[in-house]
């Protein structure tokens, strides 16, 4: 009883640690996806496609990874997680929809970025995990 | 829904950590449970009336 409670604690413990490592080799592979054709291998198609399917690959690591991470959660913990995850799809599915059309109506003066949608996900997650586990204090 | 944990805890003089680690959660899922803002899941709720020794429903209660 006391090793499985002790083991409980230990693997959550891991598997955060491991999460980071995954999303920081995502991120860093990325930033190699996308400038190491500009600023190191000049153009060379084959490098650039191995790169991003490397990206891929540790995208899909990642994705694993996060979801042992929220399996291992207690349930609390996993609620707020996943209402967290909940609004953050839906306001990346309705904000990026909107705009999409925003930038498709030339109302905004400049191009709709993928990048700005996936920072407002992650802003998202994160108020959303603030938020979530202050209701619960 | 209301429960008596706090008052078992005191009883058998555990901390919210203690509880925490003996039934595999956060400190902070103990302490939302206490204060009501938390309903447990059924396993949980057993294990927490296997470790105080007592029927879940005289642990959990309506309000």
């Amino acid at each position: 009883m006391k090793t499985e409670q002790s083991e409980w604690r230990t693997s959550t413990k891991k598997n955060t640690r491991h999460l980071g490592y995954w999303a920081a080799a995502w991120v860093v592979s990325m930033a190699v996806a996308s400038f190491g054709h500009i600023y190191f291998w000049k153009d060379n198609t084959v490098l650039t496609i191995l790169f991003i399917a490397i990206n891929t690959a540790i995208g899909v690591g990642m994705i694993l990874m996060n979801r042992k991470y929220n399996n291992n959660l207690d349930e609390m913990q996993r609620k707020v997680s996943m209402d967290a995850m909940a609004v953050a799809l839906g306001v990346g599915i309705v904000g990026g929809l909107s705009y999409s059309l925003l930038d498709q109506a030339n109302v905004i003066a400049f191009h709709a970025d993928i990048s700005h949608l996936v920072m407002l996900i992650g802003l998202t997650y994160i108020i959303a995990i603030f938020v979530g586990t202050n209701r619960y204090k | 829904m209301k429960n008596k944990i706090k008052v078992l805890r005191a009883e058998h003089n555990m901390t919210q950590a203690e509880l925490a680690i003996k039934v595999q959660v956060s400190r902070q899922t103990i302490n939302a449970i206490e204060k009501g803002k938390f309903d447990p899941s059924l396993p949980l709720a057993f294990k927490i009336s296997r470790l105080f020794k007592l029927p879940i429903e005289s642990i959990f209660f309506d309000r």
